[in-house]
């Protein structure tokens, strides 16, 4: 047993269902039991504010079915849906609870089969030992495998390759950060580089048109998380060689441009994607030119801290450390099972590197590292928040603001403003931050310790009253409290212009 | 004015059960509200990693701040019984004890304990006479209870842990035998029925729960017991079988008519003449007009998830709305039964449709329904919400119900507050098909 307040990545369900509710005209029918359909139905309909009924039911394991087991009950739901909706696939999920039962569900998914036109398979995760990101991982693995199988069996594959060089987009799925508006840019991306998008995977697709992955020239894997193990099972049966770069940040595009280019070398189309790079990084990002410009300079040496998923994490801290001369304090991840890639992609980037999913400690080591802004999930946010240190939010778990109406991708050179954006306001602005420096410094852990209000004002003679009003508005009120607070610590009695400079002495030292 | 459509003419109340296939809030959920109603408390969930990941969506920025709650997560070697559960459950109460000095620890059951037959009752009285704080077990498991449910084992169990005494004095001003209330308010609301009763001569012994476990209140076989919520017939069973109370059956103090039964009700049984409470009661009403304006003639339909949905459609239909359905996870007859009365007489009385009443509703059928009897409003959960306004169907978002006050006079208002915000919106929004899916 282990005593938890918070988990970075789901149960292993959450994984295949957003896989499954990822692609269109597929039902995930859960074996679970009252209350378990939250996830995908609520989260789905409330974060992504679907306008559709979620894909999801659940075949609700109860009293008479702990008594009894399921017998026709999963059976039933399967063809009963099989009716209702007419889907091409129905997967028959497990969760945590059921997946005790040990019923053979197997077998109910055989019988199922006789009587559906839907294609029926079972979801195959071990709940207790893999999380939400690798199930989705495996369960996208399962489905392509099952479609590829088929048609291969029933010589439908269709093998031939595109006349055009052409790519298989894998891994954006429903509830994922951002992943729609990076699809568009990853779209944009292509489209400029003369590049045919043959399939996105799942986002949207039909599992019929699975069988068409192996006309594109190669795959493009953009996150960690999802899709690895189908781009290596792609490579192995098809040998259809694979793009992994995440074009997050304007050096990493260009070395995943560059990737792409010399497989398309390879496969006998010599393209020249060097100008394009040249001319996309000087004019539509404006993240190179922001690294230049003096407000970045100001940056300059900056500590922050980076926590979230593999991906995202390793970016950012790449992004930071090498396109903005911020210093990453530490950089971490909760993905544990990739740690060894994210260890190897970060190590030249921070000074340390933490593989964690215990949000305490997280917690901890960003308190001890005391940052000038922090860059990681909704948790670190809300740490940040109590600590008074500003945060992006920059990878799942996430809430509801994190599903912007607004186009806010994180790949592509579009990408690379939008986080530019995100950093810039994420730390202190530069002037604000030159006048706090000039009237007190940062004393945000001491001031949250002071009671004293806002009203105390008849402290102040009317020389230094006036002097405070001078100072701009956005500061105005930390001095006053700096300086009301070191009145009260030595018993002074009044404030006068003379105790305003003692107390910005007092701050500075 | 919208035209109602008559379905069918129903002389009498009608129980329908359909397949269970809804959707709903596991009852975990209810250590959200009580750990912040039982101020010295700590609940742990032993569960799995899903229970933890829906409580911690669920219950979205109260996560943040520190909540006395905890999940003992499972990993495989509990499940396969490689660890001792007593050992585990020791060495993270203990670490509860020490980090947060509780004055209880609840233990909350879920699906996984009861499937491996965790012995949660067992084990529990002897790691409290070792470590020296109460547990108090409650198997709050998506099993066999839906959402609000959850709060009624809790209290059930809770129920056996109120002191009793000796009854040394009948106090001074006490006009009758003791009367205890359960069912868990926020304190400003638990204040002004207690307020309400006062006034009426009544004087309340305690609530069930009290805001401190050590404040339980002291239960003595004879004593007068009353809920405020409909969804509690466990602990009002425990109370009745296992306390020896007498159970004064009303109906909840939800709307002013509700308030007003419920008060009249607890009057009656206690041999004290009701004072002033049809005024009381028709002054309310008139403090409501602007909604019922609003309502009046309007349709509703309960999909049913948690549990209010009597007591609200009651209201609704008192303030002028036709109801079509109600929708509803578990009736309990007896213990609903003057609440069911009521309902009755207020569709008689406003001369509508007797509304039919869905146990264990299919969502799916439901959503048939709902497309063919077109209602000005369904009250429902958020899974279906949005998928029903992109079909320009209006929503409200039924678990409000339940996070709101929405018991006694004062807070009539409150309900309807929220029944009429999406047609507030509507009239703000007279071009709102534009969003429309057809």
């Amino acid at each position: 047993m282990k005593l938890a307040y918070w988990m970075y990545a789901g149960p292993a369900h959450i994984g295949t269902l957003r896989i499954a509710s990822s692609f269109n005209n597929v039902h995930a029918i859960m074996h679970a039991p009252l209350g378990d359909d939250y996830f995908v139905n609520v989260m789905k309909s409330m974060l992504e504010r679907d306008r559709d009924f979620a894909p999801v039911t659940a075949s609700v394991v109860d009293r008479h079915v702990l008594a009894r087991g399921s017998q026709e009950k999963v059976i039933n739901n399967i063809t009963r849906k099989d009716q209702e909706e007419k889907p091409d696939l129905v997967v028959l999920t497990p969760t945590c609870t059921s997946s005790i039962l040990q019923e053979d569900l197997k077998n109910f998914v055989d019988r199922a089969s006789f009587d559906s036109l839907a294609d029926i398979i079972l979801a195959d995760v071990n709940h207790y030992r893999v999380n939400e990101l690798q199930a989705s991982d495996k369960t996208l693995l399962q489905i392509v495998s099952f479609y590829l199988e088929k048609a291969k069996s029933s010589d439908q594959l269709k093998i031939l390759k595109t006349r055009k060089p052409s790519v298989n987009i894998i891994g954006t799925v429903s509830l994922g950060f951002h992943n729609h508006h990076d699809l568009l840019e990853l779209k944009r991306l292509f489209l400029d580089l003369d590049i045919q998008i043959n399939l996105v995977i799942p986002d949207g697709i039909s599992v019929h048109e699975l069988k068409k992955i192996p006309q594109a020239w190669f795959n493009f894997i953009p996150y960690r998380e999802v899709g690895g193990l189908t781009a290596s099972y792609l490579k192995q049966d098809f040998n259809m060689p694979f793009v992994d770069i995440v074009p997050m940040g304007i050096l990493q595009i260009s070395k995943c441009i560059h990737a792409i280019q010399e497989i398309l070398i390879d496969l006998g189309n010599s393209v020249d994607y060097s100008s394009y790079i040249k001319n996309q990084t000087q004019f539509v990002s404006q993240s190179a030119w922001f690294s230049r410009s003096i407000d970045c300079q100001n940056l300059t040496g900056k500590k922050a801290v980076v926590f979230g998923d593999a991906t995202h994490a390793s970016a950012i801290t790449k992004i930071l450390s090498s396109e903005m001369s911020i210093k990453v304090v530490w950089s971490g991840t909760y993905c544990i099972n990739d740690a060894v890639w994210f260890k190897e992609q970060v190590q030249d980037h921070c000074d340390q590197v933490v593989i964690s999913d215990d949000h305490t400690l997280v917690a901890d080591l960003i308190a001890e590292t005391d940052p000038n802004a922090i860059f990681g999930t909704q948790m670190e946010r809300h740490i940040g928040k109590r600590l008074n240190i500003p945060c992006g939010v920059i990878s799942s778990p996430v809430h509801i603001q994190n599903f912007p109406l607004s186009y806010r991708p994180f790949l592509g050179y579009e990408g690379t403003n939008q986080i530019a954006d995100l950093i810039y306001n994420s730390f202190t602005l530069g002037m604000e931050d030159h006048l706090l420096e000039i009237f007190g410094g940062h004393d945000t852990s001491d001031s949250k310790n002071s009671t004293l209000s806002s009203i105390s004002s008849d402290l102040w003679v009317d020389e230094a009253l006036e002097e405070l009003t001078k100072i701009p508005g956005f500061v105005r009120n930390k001095i006053k409290k700096n300086t009301e607070k070191f009145a009260h610590e030595n018993n002074l009695k009044q404030i006068t212009l003379e105790t305003m400079y003692l107390a910005k002495e007092a701050n500075q030292s | 004015m919208t035209f109602i459509k008559q379905t069918q003419n129903n002389q009498d109340l009608t129980f329908e059960c359909e397949t269970g296939n809804y959707h709903t809030f596991c009852p975990i959920s209810c250590v959200s509200w009580l750990y912040q109603k039982i101020e010295d408390s700590f609940f742990l969930v032993i569960g799995t990693k899903t229970c933890g990941y829906f409580l911690q969506n669920a219950m979205g920025v109260m996560i943040f701040a520190e909540p006395r709650y905890a999940m003992a997560e499972l990993e495989e070697g509990d499940i396969s019984a490689q660890l001792n559960d007593y050992e585990e459950l020791k060495r993270l109460c203990l670490q509860i004890k020490q980090d947060r000095q509780p004055s209880v620890i609840f233990w909350i059951g879920t699906c996984t304990t009861e499937i491996i037959k965790m012995d949660l009752e067992g084990i529990a009285p002897k790691l409290e006479s070792e470590i020296n704080i109460p547990i108090v077990v409650a198997r709050a498991n998506g099993l066999d209870y839906a959402f609000t449910q959850g709060e009624d084992t809790v209290l059930a169990a809770l129920a056996h842990r109120c002191p009793k005494k000796e009854q040394v004095n009948m106090s001074i001003s006490q006009k009758h035998e003791p009367l205890i209330i359960f069912g868990s308010l926020p304190n400003s609301v638990a204040k002004q029925l207690t307020l309400d009763l006062e006034s009426q001569g009544i004087h309340v012994t305690g609530w069930l729960p009290s805001s401190n476990y050590i404040d339980l209140p002291i239960i003595n076989s004879g004593n007068y017991v009353v809920g405020v919520n409909p969804f509690l017939s466990r602990t009002a069973t425990t109370l009745m079988r296992r306390r020896k109370t007498k159970l004064i059956v009303a109906p909840f103090p939800i709307g002013p008519d509700g308030t007003s039964a419920w008060i009249e009700k607890i009057c009656n049984v206690l041999n004290l003449k009701p004072k002033g409470i049809k005024q009381r009661e028709k002054k309310i009403w008139s403090s409501l007009i602007e909604y019922t304006e609003l309502l009046k003639g309007k349709s509703v339909f309960f999909m049913g998830d948690n549990l209010l949905e009597v007591s609200l459609a009651r209201f609704l239909i008192a303030c002028g709305m036709v109801v079509y359905e109600i929708g509803i996870p578990y009736m309990d007859k007896r213990y609903q039964k003057a609440e069911l009365d009521l309902l009755e007489k207020t569709c008689i009385k406003m001369d509508v449709m007797m509304p039919k009443i869905v146990e264990k509703p299919d969502n799916y059928n439901q959503l048939d329904r709902i497309k063919d009897l077109k209602p000005d409003l369904v009250i429902t959960g958020m899974a279906h919400a949005n998928p029903l306004e992109a079909r320009g169907v209006n929503t409200k978002w039924s678990v409000e119900f339940t996070f709101s006050p929405i018991h006694g006079f004062t807070n009539s208002r409150d309900v309807l507050e929220l029944v009429t915000r999406p047609l507030r919106r509507n009239s703000s929004l007279p071009n709102l098909d534009f969003v429309e899916k057809i």
